[in-house]
């Protein structure tokens, strides 16, 4: 398992999360602490074990392509925090 | 307070009328929520109006269904329409959801009726109701402790008798853990029993929904309103849904009982493992048959359950981000920082904590280690429980190792996850938990049971839970509230 | 300069499929609806929603992986990609990762006749993203909007292998792709609107050398000659800089189109970290091979077979036989035409040449709604065969039949059209017309054979070209002093 030193900024800017210096200040230490604890997985061989991703194994559960009745889209903006006519509006893209 | 079962008998006999009895709920909730703080939204007319309707419908000679004008508390975390729904979080303060919850149709075709939506860690995370953006729910057998979570604010309501029922979430504990604080049922269904459709997510692979009640009786007549295959959700199964109550009072003789000798841990509070230990003396005396069993993988659960579940949670928050619903920070000059910002402001501090976890477990050059290596692990924790269910019908261990503590006590975020370390195993491999009070401390706090089954085999867990509970005096003690 | 170096190219395609609903909710994917107007709580990403998959998607996705020959993953499974974009509901996609739908097929290309084997690395199934639509260009707007109306349309990924190895080569496979899903009936192919876009990896290496150059992406690219130019242009580019020693920055580009280049996308975003990770809310995929065994019997006769069976069955030139099956309706318009009237190679010059003028280029399903059936161009075509009309006047008659959609028999007799055959009637004209050109019968005497078809021209122009041009020709014989 990899050093539970975590790089809180970078973490940080790939969940989008503007955290003061004091929240990353706790967050580190408090993380670190938790990724120790995590660290005990280590203790446990799981070769040649497989991952489970549902408990309750289950395959081809799917619908038939059938159109449903939409919502308005009034209905669908109503909770937009900001909206241009029947659009959702967003402040200008830069790319990072 | 009446039972649910209780409710709809005095509905038929005439001795009551829904419109009272919801009347008379939301007067109790007037004068003592101020107090307990289970509930962020009250739906005060729409529940008088569905008073009226289960009355019309009895006047009307219609045959009442066992939920018709039985009042409910709903987790705020299950989507109900035109009601807004928070998971007590800033960035979903103002959200009306525009679609019913699949649990939320059914309860409404059954005509229960629900009073409000209930507090709780935000987003489900946390185990004290105390990471609610808005307030902190205090425990009803004493105002002074937390409730548990993060279901705390059904819990709290069906405890205080400020709902006949309530329905939960629960992830790794969050309908158990609470029940044992407050003293009353609950049931963490097995994982595809209950749709999740309209439930906001926390982590897919482990959130079930399930009842509270005061009683055994009553959770098995709300599960029996709620489980059924789903085509919205495709991780609801479609086995047929036995009859529970049905399955309720056919005793318990020859039942094989597994203790799992892992679940007894240090700095647990000596008076749970007491009452316990007592319980599963009981449930011998009731003709149960017991037998130690092991579950070796146990003690890693916790650990990996805190890659599994941040991972998920880290991807199913990513959607709120102020663009379609929810809070967006001001003064964002570009779409980068209204992102960073909206997401900070908008979230608490656990929830970040998980969401950075979550996303670290993910990230390149972690996944395998993190992520993948508890995906392994959880496939350990299911054999553990496949090989006891080969021997044992149902196992019994304690809900959680500790009573309802003092709000505040647990500022450690790794000493609250660690109330969770009975529960989360359960959830890991997806099987069917409940908590039942099977005591009180010399202090008088509820102390929980917790009976975990084969998957879908809710039946069993609930006939054991019903023999011990109609044995036993714990249920019909309820907290004095002023 | 540039055959220093070998152009590697690998080739990106998302297709949207011809589901009526989308990937993973009932909301239907039809084009043009008003913005927000074709959504729901599932393909908006709202809270507490779950995605359900639309069976007809993962069929016309495995029936086109038998198509390029793929192996059809026994098991697969659908995995969460996240990156924050506005037009992404979730902020994250769901696509596949580890273990996609099919992988390793290929598709044979003929470039300059020579017909050359692609690899395919994998397709796969994801939904598509919303659309925004910024205030001015990207550059200046202050703000922009967002309409969820195409997200989650079903989408199939197809990713060659880095087999291409020019820009024109690039095109053809372009071309050879979007007609097997057009044949399939899977997309609708349509560049401009992007039911089926491309991206292109591009690298230069030394000519014989095993290892691969630095990539670049290059995006929007919405016709094949805009692929064509951008990759001509890209790898130009490549050439300059590695010729002056320069590096190759691994980036991605977007093709100018109005400009003639490509322009780095300035990308400051540190690679890319998608935390891809299994999608909990869907459960595995098995496919059966029954399932896969019953969608082969579904699948049409593809492009490249149909071509050689033209070829063969109808003695077709390769050339005709490849124009014939770029489009399965124009196909299948000619064959239903030569069933009716069995001289293929005549059939395939008037589709080839006339109908192909007065169908509009840019659109497949034209020919579906083609004003001339194919029984009435046959029922026309067999009207210059017995005489009824002449060759010449049968183009005028089928411009006619076009725009008015009536058949060649009711046109011809409105509008008098039938031949003049009769050497009676016509052998007054002819003497007429030998009257009124001395000239051209005195060249003729001097021996100059061109006259007689000068004066066969004017005799057609008399009878407004409906003279039977053998018989005019046979008069005119018999009427024309011997050359001297
Ligand atoms: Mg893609
Ligand atoms: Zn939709």
């Amino acid at each position: 398992m990899p050093d539970p030193k975590i790089d809180i900024e970078h973490v940080a800017r790939l969940a989008r999360l503007d955290l003061s210096e004091p929240e990353k200040e706790r967050m580190r230490s408090q993380l670190d602490a938790i990724l120790t604890y995590i660290d005990k997985l280590r203790q446990l061989n799981t070769e040649g074990v497989e991952p489970t991703s549902h408990a309750i194994p289950m395959v081809n559960v799917m619908r038939e392509d059938e159109v449903r009745p939409c919502l308005p889209a009034g209905e669908m903006l109503a909770n937009a925090p900001e909206r241009e006519r029947e659009f959702f509006r967003v402040p200008k893209i830069i790319e990072e | 307070m009446p039972t649910i079962a209780e409710l709809g008998a005095r509905y038929r006999s005439g001795e009551t009328t829904p419109t009272q009895v919801v009347e008379s709920y939301l007067q109790r909730i007037e004068t003592l929520d101020p107090q307990v703080r289970a509930y962020l939204t009250l739906t005060r007319e729409s529940a008088l109006a569905r008073a009226e309707a289960t009355e019309k419908r009895l006047k009307a000679g219609k045959p009442l269904g066992p939920l018709d004008g039985v009042p409910l508390a709903i987790k705020d975390v299950i989507c109900t329409k035109g009601v807004r729904t928070t998971c007590s979080s800033k960035i979903l303060e103002n959200f009306v959801p525009p679609y019913d919850a699949t649990v939320m149709v059914r309860l409404n075709a059954a005509g229960a009726v629900m009073l409000g939506k209930t507090n709780m860690d935000e987003f489900a995370m946390g185990s004290s109701t105390e990471n609610s953006a808005f307030f902190p729910t205090r425990n009803p057998w004493d105002l002074a402790r937390v409730p548990g979570g993060s279901s705390g604010g059904s819990a709290a309501a069906v405890a205080a008798g400020l709902a006949a029922g309530a329905l939960g979430s629960d992830t790794g504990g969050s309908i158990r853990q609470p029940a044992a604080f407050c003293g009353t049922v609950g049931v963490k269904p097995t994982y595809g029993r209950v749709s999740r459709y309209g439930l906001v997510a926390f982590a897919s692979s482990l959130d079930q929904i399930g009842p509270f009640a005061a009683d055994v009786r009553g959770a098995a007549l709300l599960l029996q309103a709620i489980a059924g295959h789903d085509p919205l959700d495709s991780t609801s199964t479609d086995i047929p849904v036995p009859d529970y109550p049905a399955a309720l009072g056919q005793g318990i003789q020859g039942l094989r009982v597994g203790i799992p000798s892992e679940y007894v841990i240090e700095g647990m509070d000596p008076e749970v493992g007491k009452a316990v230990s007592a319980a599963i003396e009981a449930l011998k005396g009731l003709g149960a048959k017991t037998e130690k069993v092991s579950l070796p993988t146990t003690n890693y659960a916790l650990a990996a359950y805190y890659l599994i579940a941040p991972a998920e949670a880290s991807s199913n928050l990513a959607r709120y981000d102020g663009v379609k619903y929810g809070y967006r920070a001001a003064g964002g000059k570009d779409l980068i920082q209204m992102y960073g910002r909206t997401r900070a402001e908008g979230f608490g501090p656990e929830v970040k904590r998980r969401i950075m976890l979550g996303t670290y477990a993910l990230s390149a050059g972690y996944y395998e280690a993190y992520y993948g290596k508890a995906q392994r692990v959880r496939t350990l924790v299911r054999r553990d429980f496949q090989q006891a269910f080969e021997r044992v019908d149902v196992l019994a261990c304690p809900t959680a190792p500790n009573v309802a503590f003092k709000l505040g006590e647990k500022e450690d975020p790794l000493q609250m996850y660690l109330c969770d370390v009975f529960t989360i195993p359960v959830n890991l491999a997806g099987l069917p938990g409940l908590s039942l009070p099977c005591g009180f401390t010399q202090s008088g706090l509820p102390i929980g049971l917790q009976l975990i089954g084969k998957p879908f085999d809710e039946s069993t867990l609930l006939s054991a839970a019903y023999a011990y509970e109609q044995a036993t005096p714990w249920h019909a003690r309820a907290p004095a509230l002023p | 300069m540039s055959t220093d170096y070998e152009t590697v190219i690998g080739l990106e395609v998302h297709a949207q499929l011809l589901t009526r609903s989308k990937m993973f909710c009932g909301c239907p994917t039809a084009f043009g609806g008003s913005p927000n107007s074709q959504t729901c709580p599932v393909c908006q990403g709202m809270p507490g929603v779950l995605p359900v998959i639309n069976r007809r998607a993962i069929e016309f996705a495995i029936r086109t992986a038998l198509a390029l020959h793929c192996t059809i993953n026994a098991g697969c499974r659908f995995a969460r990609k996240h990156y924050y974009y506005p037009d992404m509901p979730k902020n994250y996609q769901i696509s596949q990762y580890e273990e996609p739908l099919a992988v390793e097929g290929w598709l044979e290309v003929a470039v300059d006749g020579a017909p050359r084997r692609i690899g395919i690395e994998r397709l796969h199934m994801e939904e598509d993203v919303g659309k925004l639509i910024h205030e001015g260009t990207l550059e200046t707007a202050r703000a922009s909007l967002v309409d969820f109306n195409r997200s989650g349309v079903p989408l199939m990924e197809i990713v060659s292998k880095p087999d291409v190895r020019s820009a024109e080569e690039a095109t053809a496979y372009l071309r050879a792709l979007r007609a097997i899903l057009l044949y399939l009936g899977v997309c609708d192919g349509n560049m401009e609107e992007g039911s089926f876009r491309c991206d292109a990896n591009i690298s230069l290496r030394p000519r014989g050398s095993k290892e691969y150059g630095v990539k670049v992406e290059i995006k929007n690219m919405n016709s094949f000659k805009n692929v064509q130019h951008a990759l001509e242009f890209e790898a130009r580019r490549q050439a300059k800089a590695l010729a002056a020693g320069e590096r190759i920055v691994q980036e991605t580009r977007l093709w100018e189109a109005d400009k003639g280049y490509t322009l780095s996308m300035r990308s400051k975003e540190y690679a890319h970290d998608y935390r891809y990770f299994p999608e909990p809310d869907l459960v595995p995929l098995k496919v059966e091979q029954r399932w896969v065994d019953q969608l082969r019997t579904t699948l049409p006769e593809l492009p490249v077979v149909r071509q050689q069976r033209f070829v063969s069955q109808y003695g077709l030139p390769a050339y005709d036989a490849e124009l014939l099956t770029q489009s399965r309706a124009l196909a299948d318009y000619y064959e239903a035409a030569v069933r009716e009237y069995p001289k293929p190679k005549i059939v395939s010059n008037w589709v080839l040449s006339e109908l192909l003028r007065e169908l509009p280029g840019d659109d497949e399903a034209a020919i579906t709604r083609c004003p001339i059936p194919p029984k009435n161009l046959a029922r026309l075509l067999a009207l210059i065969d017995d005489g009824t009309i002449s060759g010449k006047i049968a183009k005028d008659v089928f411009e006619k039949m076009y725009r008015s959609g009536e058949d060649a028999e009711t046109i011809v007799r409105r509008e008098g059209l039938v031949q003049v055959a009769d050497a009676g009637a016509l052998a007054a004209v002819v003497e007429q017309v030998l009257a009124a050109n001395a000239p051209a019968v005195e060249d003729w005497k001097k021996g100059k054979k061109q006259s007689l078809g000068f004066l066969v021209g004017q005799v057609m122009k008399t009878t407004q070209g409906k003279a039977n041009p053998a018989i005019v020709n046979q008069l005119l014989l018999e009427q024309l002093p011997k050359p001297s």
